[in-house]
């Protein structure tokens, strides 16, 4: 075949190309510093004037119980790398942060590994969403927290407790989220993947999951950061090392600069990574534009 | 041989035999089709044409195997249509293109489930791309193209896949009518040159005459074949042509009768 006399340039392939071109945004030069003023200066804003808010407030009530941020930053750097206070919490932040994170991403890799799964076929089996869904949402309304006491009795008091806890609390957001998205996948894809000879499972692989991919990530973005906060509940109870240890026995000897520390260090921790789901997130989704965050 | 005495029919490409389809609406039978009969030749480019609800699209969707047949049958060659398949292209109205998919990857879909080797997968693409003219949007996802465009992908997508029947469910329905007329033309090229057999359900008279060998009027209540019409104009058919026009006054008239007659039977 040639294409000789076909003419895919009549004048309205010109109209269809105009508006393709909108889909790539075009930055002028001009603007282009204020830009990035706003897009880099903008969001720190407003901590800055919380930090000084903070001072302030420290320094015009001269309260002794909650320390400024200058003692927090000081014991920040103590807590990372000792040399000011020398005690019990001197530069053992590296092993409490590292606990704490292998034990929550270890729990949430966990949930989602086991979640995903469980959300494409709950999404795609009627039969099995039958079975299954009404249970789920049963134990979905009882806050994860309040597993806490049989999650001991169940894995003993320790971090074990901890890890399920956020195995649990991740596991919900997860599987919801990605049941979701396979039942609102456009069922037209459906007819036209099996018009195009996709068959079975591999209907899974290439269709249910890339369909589902916005509210599976959606699901990872709310999992990862319930997973942050019941970290802290778990092992605030029994367990030696992690962060919410150190804030909890902080808490018993009055030290509250090292709780503040500790929640700076899980704050940054969370950001961190939800910046990383993000950019999973826009890698992933870069066909929607609508789910570019 | 008795071939050398009796005038040689050639057997039909798709058979709808006696089909009926019967819908149900929350415990109520709609009848979408009563007894259709329609034979299509290999190469026709048939338009199927009616008023909405006249069965048209079911009757497209069971020669595409996305719906069963409630009596009667549908064949494709002898064997009977049960499922969706690639030897038959649907082009739908909304697309159903893959919007995770960049326009050369909706185009290569069907050939990467035969597994089809990279080279000739890319060699295969190119063609069709270039066919379609949107050699230079291959990396454009379908979110970023013109209504057009993406109507061009999923044509594109089906003749890749070496489809022998090109289902096309009111097409260029949602598009302006500049665009339109240019993918008109540009599947008339394509229809020239491969030979395909084409059924384009449509509700616009003009797009019939213009496009179609054979219409077929359909009407509702329950969805029957009223006329199975030849369109005697020669190719390449000009739409401003005393001739054009006579042809679409006579088959407007014949849809508006029924239309009218159908009222009154209600």
């Amino acid at each position: 075949m040639s294409t000789s006399d076909l003419n895919p340039h009549a004048p309205v392939a010109a109209s269809d190309t105009g508006a393709a071109s909108l889909a790539a945004p075009v930055f002028p030069a001009r603007g282009g510093t204020r830009r990035w003023l706003a897009r880099w200066c903008m969001p720190a804003v407003l901590p800055l004037l919380l930090l000084l808010a903070w001072d302030r407030a420290v320094a015009w009530t001269g309260t002794m119980l909650v320390p400024s941020p200058r003692e927090v930053a000081l014991m920040l750097w103590d807590f990372a790398f000792g040399g000011v206070y020398d005690d019990a919490f001197s530069a053992s932040l590296a092993v409490h942060w590292w606990k704490s994170i292998t034990r929550v991403y270890g729990a949430f890799a966990l949930a989602a590994l086991v979640a995903i799964p469980l959300g494409l076929v709950i999404g795609k089996n009627a039969a099995f969403r039958r079975f299954v869904d009404p249970t789920l949402q049963l134990l979905r309304p009882v806050p994860v927290t309040a597993w806490l006491p049989l999650s001991m009795i169940f894995f003993g008091v320790g971090p074990n407790a901890a890890v399920f806890l956020v195995f649990l609390g991740a596991f919900f957001p997860i599987v919801i989220n990605t049941t979701f998205g396979v039942r609102s996948v456009d069922g037209r894809l459906f007819e036209a993947a099996a018009m195009l000879g996709c068959k079975g499972t591999s209907m899974f692989r290439q269709v249910v999951l890339p369909a589902a991919m916005p509210s599976i990530v959606n699901g990872l973005r709310l999992g990862h950061g319930i997973s942050w906060f019941l970290i802290v509940v778990g092992e605030m109870t029994g367990v030696q090392q992690g962060l919410g240890a150190a804030i909890m026995d902080a808490r018993m000897l009055s030290r509250t600069d090292v709780v503040i520390a500790g929640m700076v260090v899980i704050g940054l921790s969370g950001f961190v990574t939800d910046r990383l789901i993000v950019a999973l997130n826009n890698r992933l989704l870069k066909w929607s534009p609508q789910h570019h965050v | 041989m008795s071939d050398l005495i009796k005038p040689r029919v050639p057997a039909p490409i798709l058979d709808i035999a006696n089909v009926s389809k019967v819908f149900d609406l929350n415990g109520r039978p709609i009848h979408a089709l009563r007894d259709v009969n329609l034979q299509i030749q290999k190469g026709e480019f048939v338009c199927l044409i009616g008023a909405s609800g006249c069965g048209k699209s079911t009757l497209l969707r069971i020669m595409g195997g996305f719906e069963s047949v409630s009596t009667g049958s549908a064949r494709l060659y002898h064997s009977a249509i049960t499922e969706p398949g690639p030897e038959r292209g649907m082009v739908f109205q909304d697309y159903g293109l893959f919007p995770w998919l960049t326009v050369r990857q909706n185009i290569g879909f069907g050939p990467r489930q035969r597994g089809l080797p990279q080279a000739q997968l890319k060699e295969l693409t190119d063609h069709y791309l270039n066919m379609v003219g949107l050699t230079r949007f291959e990396a454009h996802y379908p979110s970023q193209l013109s209504g057009g465009m993406k109507q061009r992908v999923s044509i594109a997508r089906v003749l890749a896949n070496d489809c022998e029947v090109l289902l096309m469910d009111e097409p260029f329905g949602a598009l302006d009518a500049l665009t339109r007329e240019a993918l008109q033309k540009e599947l008339l090229d394509i229809w020239k040159k491969t030979r395909l057999t084409v059924i384009f359900v449509t509700h616009a008279v003009e797009e019939a005459v213009l496009m179609a060998d054979r219409v077929v009027v359909m009407t509702a209540g329950p969805g029957r074949v009223e006329r199975d019409y030849t369109i005697p104009l020669e190719r390449p058919r000009r739409i401003t042509s005393p001739e054009f026009n006579q042809v679409r006054q006579e088959l407007t008239d014949m849809l508006s009768s029924h239309v009218v007659h159908h009222a009154r039977a209600h």
